[in-house]
């Protein structure tokens, strides 16, 4: 691998390291498997794509896409919680409405930024090439991200939230309205999810309905192969390992995508099943050294 | 004054698998009365507590705290009125939590909870306090995750949780049914000792028959989703577990006796029914309004002032 490939894969790992934590506070800290996330990575990048078309400034048009995101989760925590529809379920539904949303706001399956003002702008006029200004300013992104998730859950409101996903008949008995923190919960994960679509459009130049496919995977790769690798005693240490965890997994397709034993190459279409197979294996590990020792 | 009127409860409506599980209970709670339950399995006592804290909804009756009717209040409102420490000592704890952030997490029952700090300094000084309290050493224990404590020590903490703002009401359901004998009664002391000291309104539900006897100014005895024998201040105080065993026995041969009357009356009812010895009664619960309800085995209240 070349230094500015690793350099890119650094940059794509940051970049999606938001949507893991995303996937970090529905998956360990809620409990609740949610898949909205594939529906709304596409829908902030759609949300941010057309409103910077439509002249609103970058930075409002970012923010736009995280409550656009937000709005999905709640709905799928409603649904769950309101109307009794499985948790998993529940996330699969707004998903695939999602789709038909986000081709509605951008009037077509995808929308090009190109030649259109950007969040990442002012990288250009850093003086520093832009292939290494661009990971260093997305890992300060991720990284503002991550302090801001790790203050959040050691709130008053966090740690109701983590007792949530830890044992909700005790917190409810101790005064916690449990579906109203799930419904924030699941909301600040795909906002997360639709600010990492809105970083990634703007910095890629075009939003795409299919560039959510396969998120919620990549995102619990991430959490798994990190949280496996650094390990997760702290809930601070977990949401790094996280970063840390979806840096490596980039760092793992680029490798992949590099090598070539004679006629065999992989193809960027192999990428699911590499990351299912290494998913699998990082979540079997535990078990499987536990059978080893016996 | 806690007032539970005519609470009703009936698990699987309308099926073949209906229970009554509560028949129109009455209880009126003084402040400050601290009143033990005892009955057979399945008289309904854990659904009596549920009822009372939320968890589940009664189909009749009104709950009032201090005059307020809080029937439709859910769960988590009415925790602002309520402790609780239940029978499995996973149930009251989160193990991923340490110490600290669980006390914090029962500090703030009731309140809103924002975006101050999950644990404030100053309350780690209160926690040390109350856990040095306990005599078990937890107090060197604040930052421990509470999965690693033992279950009699996640009793006592869950117990101090319950009570580390003065609730109202505290529910005590079977919270020593779990432990061995020796901590079973370091938590049952400490149960008095707290009780006593915040002048709390409490149920405690218990099997142990002579626990039941030594420990509050009230006894109420359950069965079928009644209340069949509710003994106050020195009348409590005279009870023997021998009394109470013979309550037992009369409460069951009453109640055969009305079911033999009802097998007689209406054969359609179908099931033979097994009589039930103390202890272990039918599962399914006999209809009510046939037999001659109301009289010799009906609550006989012997209210003191
Ligand atoms: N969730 C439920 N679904 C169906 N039936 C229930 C449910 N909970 C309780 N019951 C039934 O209601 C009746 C009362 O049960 P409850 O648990 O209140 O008894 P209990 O007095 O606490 O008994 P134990 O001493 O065994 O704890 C029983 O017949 C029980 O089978
Ligand atoms: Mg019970």
């Amino acid at each position: 691998m070349t230094l500015a490939a690793i350099l890119a894969a650094l940059e794509q790992g940051c970049l999606y390291g938001i949507m893991a934590l995303g996937v970090y506070l529905t998956f360990r800290v809620l409990n609740f498997p949610d898949l909205t996330v594939d529906g709304s990575l596409p829908l902030g990048a759609a949300v941010a794509a057309t409103a910077i078309a439509a002249g609103i400034p970058p930075h409002l048009a970012t923010l736009g896409a995280a409550v656009a995101g937000f709005a999905a989760g709640a709905t799928t925590a409603l649904l769950a919680t309101r109307l009794n529809i499985l948790g998993l379920l529940a996330s699969i539904l707004t998903m695939i409405a999602l789709y038909s949303i986000t081709i509605r706001i951008m009037g077509a399956p995808n929308r090009t930024l190109l030649g259109l003002p950007t969040v990442f702008d002012p990288l250009s006029s850093l003086g520093i090439p832009l292939y290494q200004a661009s990971p260093l300013a997305m890992a300060a992104v991720v990284a503002l991200v991550a302090a801001g998730l790790i203050w959040f859950l050691h709130t008053a409101y966090g740690q109701a939230m983590l007792a949530t996903g830890d044992n909700p008949a005790m917190i409810r008995a101790l005064g916690v309205n449990t579906d109203q923190v799930l419904l924030v919960g699941v909301g600040l994960s795909n906002a997360l999810a639709a600010l990492c679509g809105a970083l990634v459009a703007q910095n890629q130049g075009s939003a795409d309905v299919t560039m959510g496919v396969g998120t919620i995977v990549a995102g619990l790769a991430s959490v798994i192969v990190g949280e496996t690798i650094f390990g997760a005693p702290t809930v601070a240490r977990a949401c790094l390992a996280v970063v840390g965890g979806s840096i490596l997994y980039r760092m793992a397709i680029a490798l992949a995508l590099s090598v070539r034993l004679g006629p065999l190459a992989v193809s960027p279409s192999d990428l699911n099943l590499i990351t299912a197979v290494v998913v699998i294996l990082a979540m079997a590990s535990p078990h499987l050294a536990r059978r080893q020792r016996r | 004054m806690i007032e539970i009127l005519g609470i009703h409860k009936w698990f699987h409506r309308g099926t073949p698998q209906e229970v009554h599980a509560l028949q129109g209970l009455d209880l009126v709670l003084e402040p400050g009365d601290f009143v033990t339950i005892i009955g057979s399995n399945g008289a309904g006592k854990s659904t009596l507590l549920s009822c009372i804290a939320g968890t589940i909804a009664e189909d009749a009756g009104t709950i009032r705290f201090h005059g307020t009717d809080v029937t439709s209040w859910p769960e988590w409102r009415r925790a602002r009125l309520i402790g609780r420490v239940f029978q499995d000592p996973l149930r009251g704890t989160c193990a991923g939590g340490t110490v600290a952030q669980n006390l914090a997490l029962a500090l703030r029952r009731g309140e809103r909870r924002g975006l101050g700090p999950g644990v404030r300094r100053a309350e780690r000084e209160l926690f040390r306090e109350r856990l040095a309290a306990l005599g078990l050493g937890l107090e060197h224990r604040l930052h421990d995750r509470v999965g690693l404590l033992s279950g009699g020590q996640r009793q006592a903490l869950t117990m101090v949780m319950a009570t580390l703002r003065t609730p109202d009401l505290l529910l005590l359901d079977e919270h020593t049914a779990a432990l061995d004998p020796k901590t079973a009664a370091q938590i049952l002391e400490l149960t008095e000792r707290t009780v006593f000291s915040q002048k709390i309104t409490t149920l405690m539900v218990t099997h142990n028959l002579a626990h039941a006897i030594a420990l509050g100014n009230r006894l109420v005895m359950m069965h079928r989703g009644r209340i069949l024998f509710d003994s106050y201040g020195p009348d409590k105080a005279r009870l023997r577990v021998g009394d109470l065993l013979q309550r037992f026995h009369e409460a069951d041969a009453v109640l055969n006796d009305r079911m033999l009357l009802t097998e007689a009356s209406s054969p359609s009812t179908g099931e033979g029914y097994r009589p039930a010895g103390h202890g272990c009664p039918p599962a399914t619960n006999h209809r009510e309004g046939h037999g001659p309800a109301g009289s010799c085995g009906h609550p006989s209240q012997e209210k003191n002032p």
